[in-house]
């Protein structure tokens, strides 16, 4: 049977050194993006602030953001890049501007490159196919947030092996290592990001939680993806345990009893120290506290939470980097 | 008198069994006579059209566009839609109620139907079975009936509430009409914009489930089977862009019951599936949404098998702003009456070993048929000299910009097509030509 695919035959393209999706991503380009972000962390201040001077990189934010935003911000002024910031709140995008033309209008004011975070699964897309600027996703809806999977994935290269370990993979870097992803994984663009990426290096996911929160469907993100619903079995078996927070603004009239997702769920000392006494514990954040995780769990020499936030300046230090084609991307991206 | 003369060609018209060389005699609006070739040698016409090569049929019947007009003549006219359907070799269109303000009244029908409106082939509607399509409360059926109604529908939205539906279908009954139903049962696809499923789950979009749509064909067929018992009357449910194998199964043992039920298939259930979204293209983003696979397969099985009776093409322009935004954001809907006979011969008549016949029958003799246009759908002698001309063989590519509607939302620009219409004439005016 022919099979008709012509939707989208005319694809638009994207910009060199756009990150929309890990999906898209070869480990190769995962691998020099590992390597930029270790020579970035090496360099001199000084060195480092002539890098990206006199760039201009815009943030564009229509979902509040601690972590994601000020890490971007960050990373950007230390390469010596000029920012700036729009939000939903406080610009003409409350008057009704379209995303087509905010984009359009940061592209005439100088922006070379946009991070957007929306609440809108795909927005960056529209961003970077009418702009025609590098763009980098920064979390859109339930879809994606591939910076975040990409700082994941260094913590736990640092974490779990070495600092030299987590200068470049191969597509068996994390073989024999399993990842449980825990909670709200069908509104979740971590979960998304980490499962698609994870696998690529040899990694095999856990998805664990109820059905409401994680369907079937799950399994088709790709290899390497399997559903583990029970908790305990899925943390007998993984080295690394990512939880995620209950996303009470997208649950979007789903009911759960929070009582039972606790006793089920919650990753606790208890639990930790007798299912997995060495397992690296991480979470994306923002965290709920006494809900998806426990105090002490948390703030436990297991976690890793605080490294992500580290990881996080310079995995995206990297990620400006290559898309303004600067560093070591200067001549990748002609 | 007008006379137009059509030599040559091969006569396509299931209505009468006909599928040969005839020659066609067209008078004054008129299917004046219909002979086998060499009779009107040497006869004198205003114009003669060598159809030698082309397949002559009865014009195209679409029985439900989108012309948005009045109220959102951004996105359509009735100029724009209906030379588009002319281009697309349809001498018919049955347009939606959905307009700005709802076509809910006999001075709003009149209005759309007035010639005044310019429309270039003949203009039929069906307006809101519910006040302003709000579900609550009946229109007019018998005073619309009288102005000219085809049938009832809230397309765009279903008529949820079990008893309105049912006092719609006992309405149309004593109308003789059909309700024509939007199966979607609106309370499992609130903020959904594409087939729930893996595709949906990777892209991070909320999935319309396809128990949405089967729930209310089911529900409806329910209120058939009542009414026929209860009312002694024998209500026409036609159930529109059927998408979904689950309802193909409920109208398949519906009309095995005897009861009357009627359905259209849009030109993209059958052409694509759900992965056309691909990196979020708007332009395949329309409710019902595209499908599995599997459902895609089972629509052409359907067409195939008989199930499904007709071919309509939700024809819905939006303008490129509009869909240029964020998907969830995005209106649904696409274009589709240059692109139907193109893709249904390709993909049915040369895909799956469709006969013209039976392509006809699905685009022009049963559609006119479900909407009871009297003297359409055939061109027997005596009725209306609607003729589409189309070289069965020809292979083309459609081009979005070229198009003859106002708005350019088809997934099918650049897509491959088979049928190329050479002539459209609408009751003895030859509207299109190419």
């Amino acid at each position: 049977m022919q099979s008709v695919s012509e939707a989208g035959s005319v694809r638009s393209h994207y910009a060199e050194g756009s990150l929309l999706s890990v999906a898209n991503l070869s480990v190769s380009e995962v691998s020099a993006i590992l390597a930029e972000t270790a020579r970035l962390e090496k360099l001199p201040h000084a060195e480092r602030a002539a890098i990206l001077r006199g760039r201009t990189i815009a943030l564009l934010f229509y979902e509040s953001s601690t972590r994601t935003r000020t890490s971007f911000e960050l990373a950007a002024k230390s390469l010596g890049a000029t920012t700036t910031l729009v939000s939903d709140k406080s610009s003409s995008i409350e008057k009704g501007e379209s995303l087509k033309d905010t984009g359009l209008t940061l592209r005439a004011l100088g922006a070379e490159c946009i991070i957007l975070r929306h609440s809108s699964s795909g927005a960056p897309f529209v961003l970077a196919r009418e702009t025609g600027l590098p763009v980098l996703n920064a979390g859109d809806g339930m879809h994606e947030h591939p910076s975040q999977a990409l700082l994941d994935l260094r913590t736990i290269l640092t974490r779990l092996y070495s600092s030299d370990y987590a200068r470049s993979v191969t597509d068996r870097s994390l073989e024999g290592l399993t990842v449980a992803i825990t909670g709200d994984i069908l509104h979740s663009r971590v979960a998304r990001s980490n499962a698609m990426l994870l696998p690529k290096l040899g990694a095999r996911v856990l998805l664990c939680g109820p059905v409401k929160l994680l369907p079937e469907d799950a399994l088709e993100l790709g290899p390497g993806v399997e559903i583990e619903r029970d908790f305990d079995r899925a943390l007998a078996q993984s080295q690394v345990a990512m939880m995620l927070r209950i996303q009470k603004e997208r649950l979007a009239g789903l009911e759960l009893d929070l009582g039972d997702y606790i006793a089920r769920y919650q990753l606790n000392g208890e639990r930790l120290s007798s299912l997995a006494p060495t397992a690296l514990v991480m979470h994306p954040g923002p965290m709920i506290r006494g809900l998806e995780i426990s105090d002490e769990v948390a703030d436990g020499p297991q976690s890793a939470i605080e490294q992500q936030v580290h990881h996080g300046l310079a995995v995206r230090s990297a990620l400006l980097v290559r898309a303004l084609g600067a560093g070591a991307f200067e001549r990748a991206t002609v | 008198m007008s006379e137009i003369l059509i030599l040559n060609g091969r006569l396509v018209d299931p209505a009468n069994g006909i599928d040969a060389p005839r020659d066609l005699l067209l008078r004054d609006g008129r299917v004046a006579a219909v002979e086998s070739p060499g009779t009107f040698v040497g006869a004198e016409a205003a114009e003669v059209v060598d159809a030698a090569g082309l397949i002559v049929a009865p014009g195209l019947i679409d029985v439900h566009v989108h012309l948005r007009e009045p109220g959102q003549i951004y996105k359509e006219t009735i100029v724009t839609g209906t030379a588009a359907a002319a281009a697309g070799g349809y001498t018919s269109v049955v347009a939606m109620p959905n307009t700005v303000p709802v076509n809910d009244t006999v001075a709003k029908l009149e209005w759309m139907l007035d010639p005044a409106r310019g429309s270039v082939v003949k203009l039929f509607a069906m307006p809101a079975a519910t006040i302003g399509s709000m579900g609550a409360e009946l229109t007019d059926f018998d005073a619309l009936r009288a102005a000219g109604a085809v049938g009832f529908t809230d397309d765009g939205k279903p008529v949820l509430e079990d008893h309105v539906m049912r006092a719609a279908l006992v309405a149309a009954a004593r109308a003789e009409v059909p309700v024509s139903q939007h199966a979607e049962d609106t309370r499992l696809t609130g903020g959904c914009s594409m087939n729930a499923g893996p595709v949906a789950f990777r892209l991070g979009l909320r999935g319309m489930p396809v128990e949405a749509e089967a729930r209310i064909v089911e529900r409806d067929i329910q209120l058939l089977r009542e009414i026929e018992r209860s009312e002694g009357l024998r209500p026409h449910l036609h159930v529109q862009h059927v998408s979904t194998s689950r309802a193909i199964d409920a109208i398949r043992q519906a009309r095995r019951e005897g009861l009357h039920v009627t359905c259209e298939i849009a030109p993209h259930h059958f052409a694509l599936t759900e992965e056309a979204v691909g990196d979020y293209d708007t332009h395949a983003k329309m409710n019902p949404p595209l499908r599995a696979e599997a459902d895609r397969a089972r629509m052409i099985a359907a067409l195939v098998d008989g199930t499904a009776d007709c071919i309509a093409t939700d024809h819905a322009p939006h303008a490129a702003f509009e869909k240029r935004q964020e998907f969830d954001r995005a209106p649904n809907g696409i274009t589709g009456l240059e692109t139907a006979l193109g893709l249904a011969l390709r993909l049915l008549h040369r895909g799956q070993g469709l006969s013209l016949s039976r392509i006809i029958e699905l685009m022009s003799t049963t559609p006119a048929a479900i909407t009871s246009l009297a003297g359409r759908g055939t061109l027997a002698t005596g009725h209306f000299a609607d003729v589409v001309l189309f070289d069965a063989g020809a292979e083309w590519t459609f081009d979005a910009t070229a198009s003859r509607s106002k708005s350019r939302n088809t997934p099918f620009d650049g897509a491959p097509m088979l049928g190329k219409v050479r002539y459209t004439i609408c009751e003895g005016r030859i509207v299109y030509r190419s």
